[in-house]
């Protein structure tokens, strides 16, 4: 297999890393008024829509009327978590000075609260994109997702914890948070995650009283149905969001890296591991902001703080550069990307075959220039 | 009984204000209300423009009406203000001129066009009835105390006179003006802001001096040419014994100062400064790294404040006055130690608050930012 550090040549590498810092530095520079409007057109528009979702339960005897309050509510925590949410937490408008859009103040419409994500995210997971044993979100410490995670009869439930993943995604993320896993290896302690637990409680307090307690019971006698359409929208979101995420890493031939293939990196090889760890997914413009374009995972990890709605504008500059030097640029429909995850979920649940532990994980560049 | 009913209506006025901010978790209730209409904020302050004038042709001047939180202000106080510039948000301090009496939520702020400036720049060319600024609340110890001193002198240089305006007025609208002199100066007679407010309170108190001094005239007013002793001689010839409140331009500041210096009078003197003063830095013997902590970046200490510090390594931190006023920098240094470049002091406790654009990294720093 070849190493992360020989798949092109340090000359290379340092060309390949300069192009992209070009693009980089051509979009900040041209960073400004139009990038705010448009965050904030999607901020009014999701604001609408939970104001128009809370209202409609009010009518949620009326089936249309429930089916459109669920639709509301579920677009609203979709563009509240992803498009607004994520993207800014992640300093994309940290730029722009403005309090309500700073990545340390904002708080998103879900379980987890920010504090928490912000570190795991933004650091871990942007930091050590696809490393195993540091990136944390491959398989969230949950799934066996690749070959390198070394099998464990606990991996058999793959599928099925997969599935609850999906439906309880929100809370997922939350308790992703506390490395239960590295807990029960006794790496960390129970006392060094007290600020982290404490966070915890108190965002889910404030987001199952208000979606569980204080909207249904303002809605009288429809509060049962308040409560079902509101637990609907959030699990709406919830598979929304583990689709997307999960089709931004897991898609096979996507790859992932040992501790040791990047100790040292430079820029360049950094920017090389981003894209090779990552994966788009094709769609409409719509698709995209419903994704927070996050379909352009790609982009994303070169670029984790440049407003996300530039992605689209630099993803042909960012494919020619990766055609240029043979790497490979993971782009599929939704449907296609899924199914390779929900391939790979099934595979992994069962013990490696002597095929399996050759199959070496950087495999696919090599393959291109094979065949190139 | 009906002392009961306000009391009542408040605190469910308190009641469904909380259970509000409850169901609009986590946004909270202003990032609502401002869709509808940015001056109905409950817990941030906005201001909207109500009339614009450009009294002189380098300055305008704003009314302001303030959103529901705004508290009042003392005469001599600032507010920070905040437009949004081609996508970025920049917050400058600005003295309202305007009196603390004046009807609750009125500012009068005016803006003297600083030729390189951004914010200056934009308000005197984009200003207009309906434009909507940010708002702090008041802040600043430019003031004077309660009861005020029996001789006041309040000197001022070009748009330095907003906050002796703004006392001055105060004073006029208590009818305590007896023993206060106002001397303001100007480059001439056309450049002399609130000339006819002022030559209207002259005429109305019969206790108070204006004076009007010229540095780039030979005739009109009453004082020529840039600040000597002898002009305070002149006008206010009680100066040793009154309290002298003073802001302008450098030059006016720093004669005033070595003059009240070599009184042994510095005690009487109180000031404003709207520039930023020269800093005391040494970049030959900067060591050490600094560390910006939520971003990851990391620079060597090039011995200037942290503030051009994390500018240079591509940051954005929040900022005004840019001079350890306004104390929109303030930043976490959880490790290392600073010297504020303003008084030299060091600070060397960790996880303590810093103002980034006075505090130079001594060695290595880690900051959150
Ligand atoms: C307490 C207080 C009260 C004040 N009250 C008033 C008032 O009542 N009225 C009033 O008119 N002003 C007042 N000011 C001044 C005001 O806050 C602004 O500083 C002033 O309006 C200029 O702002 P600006 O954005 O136009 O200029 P800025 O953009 O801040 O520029 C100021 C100067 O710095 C220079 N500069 C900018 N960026 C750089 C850079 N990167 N490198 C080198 N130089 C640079 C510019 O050339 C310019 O000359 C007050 C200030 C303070 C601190
Ligand atoms: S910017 Fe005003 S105190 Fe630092």
């Amino acid at each position: 297999m070849t190493d992360l550090r020989d798949r092109l040549t340090p000359e290379q590498v340092e060309e390949f890393g300069r192009e992209l810092d070009e693009i980089r530095q051509q979009l900040v520079a041209d960073l400004g008024q139009e990038d705010v409007d448009y965050i904030n057109r999607i901020i009014r528009t999701q604001r609408g829509l939970e104001i128009a979702g809370r209202g409609l339960m009010y009518l949620g005897f009326l089936p249309p009327a429930w089916l459109a309050a669920v639709g509301c509510l579920s677009v609203s925590k979709i563009l509240d978590n992803m498009e607004i949410g994520h993207n800014v937490m992640h300093g994309q408008y940290d730029w722009t000075r403005i309090p309500e859009l700073n990545s340390k103040t904002f708080e998103w419409d879900t379980a987890a609260p920010g504090d928490n994500w912000r570190h795991s995210h933004n650091y871990m997971h942007h930091t050590h994109t696809n490393i195993i044993d540091k990136d944390r979100d491959v398989g969230y410490g949950i799934l066996r997702i690749d070959p390198d995670q070394e099998w464990h009869p606990y991996y058999l439930g793959n599928p099925v914890y997969a599935v609850l993943l999906a439906i309880f995604f929100e809370w997922g993320v939350s308790l992703h948070d506390l490395e239960v896993d590295r807990l029960l290896k006794g790496e960390i302690s129970w006392a060094d995650k007290a600020e982290v637990r404490r966070k915890m409680r108190a965002k889910a307090g404030r987001q199952i009283g208000k979606d569980y307690v204080l909207f249904p019971l303002l809605t009288g006698p429809l509060a049962p149905l308040t409560l079902l359409g509101n637990a609907s929208a959030n699990v709406v979101r919830n598979l929304w969001a583990f689709a997307i995420i999960f089709c931004g890493h897991f898609p096979e031939d996507v790859e992932s890296f040992s501790e040791s293939e990047t100790e040292g990196e430079t820029r360049g090889q950094w920017y090389l591991r981003q894209i090779l760890g990552s994966a788009n997914i094709s769609g409409g413009k719509l698709f995209h902001i419903m994704s927070g374009n996050l379909s352009h995972q790609i982009e994303h990890h070169l670029f984790p703080d440049i407003p996300a709605r530039r992605y689209p504008q630099i993803a042909p500059q960012v494919r020619a550069i990766c055609e240029k030097y043979g790497l490979s640029y993971n782009t599929g429909p939704l449907h296609k990307q899924l199914l390779s995850v929900a391939k790979k979920i099934l595979t992994f649940a069962l013990p490696p075959r002597e095929k399996d532990t050759q199959a070496p994980t950087t495999l696919n560049g090599e393959k291109e220039r094979a065949a190139a | 009984m009906t002392s009961l009913i306000p009391r009542r209506s408040r605190s469910l006025g308190a009641m469904t204000a909380s259970l509000v901010d409850t169901l609009l978790t986590p946004h909270g209730i202003d990032r609502y209300l401002e869709l509808v209409d940015p001056m109905k904020v409950r817990n941030e302050i906005r201001g909207k423009v109500t009339a614009v004038r450009r009294q002189t042709a380098d300055t305008v001047t704003l009314t302001v009406h303030t959103s529901k939180r705004w508290r009042g202000f003392h005469a001599g106080q600032y507010v920070r203000v905040s437009v949004d510039i081609d996508g970025v948000r920049r917050t400058r301090c600005y003295s309202p001129a305007n009196s603390e009496l004046d009807p609750a939520g009125s500012l009068e702020l005016t803006v003297k066009v600083d030729p390189h400036g951004l914010v200056s720049g934009h308000l005197y060319r984009n200003a207009a009835p309906g434009m909507i600024l940010g708002l702090s609340q008041p802040d600043g110890e430019f003031t004077m105390p309660e009861p005020r001193p029996e001789q006041l002198l309040l000197v001022s240089g070009g748009s330095g006179i907003t906050p002796a305006l703004s006392m001055l007025r105060t004073l006029h609208d208590r009818g305590d003006t007896d023993g206060v002199v106002f001397v303001h100066y100007a480059n001439t007679e056309q450049d002399v802001l609130y000339r006819d407010e002022l030559a209207e309170l002259d005429r109305a108190n019969p206790g108070l001096r204006v004076a009007l001094g010229f540095t780039h005239a030979e005739h009109g007013g009453d004082l020529h040419g840039f600040f000597t002793p002898a002009h305070l001689e002149e006008v206010a010839p009680n100066w040793r014994q009154a309290q002298t409140y003073l802001c302008g331009p450098d030059g006016l500041m720093d004669s005033v100062r070595a003059l009240f210096d070599a009184e042994g009078l510095s005690e009487q003197l109180h000031t404003e400064v709207f520039t930023p003063p020269e800093l005391e830095i040494d970049t030959e013997n900067a060591t050490g790294q600094v560390r910006f902590e939520h971003s990851g970046r990391e620079i060597a200490n090039s011995g200037r404040p942290l503030l051009e510090q994390a500018e240079e390594a591509g940051l954005r931190p929040e900022h005004g006055c840019r001079m350890g006023i306004c104390f929109s920098c303030t930043k976490v240094k959880s490790r290392g130690c600073v010297q504020n470049a303003l008084t030299g002091e060091l600070s060397a406790e960790p996880e303590e608050e810093i103002q980034m654009c006075i505090s130079v990294p001594v060695g290595d720093v880690d900051i959150y930012c």
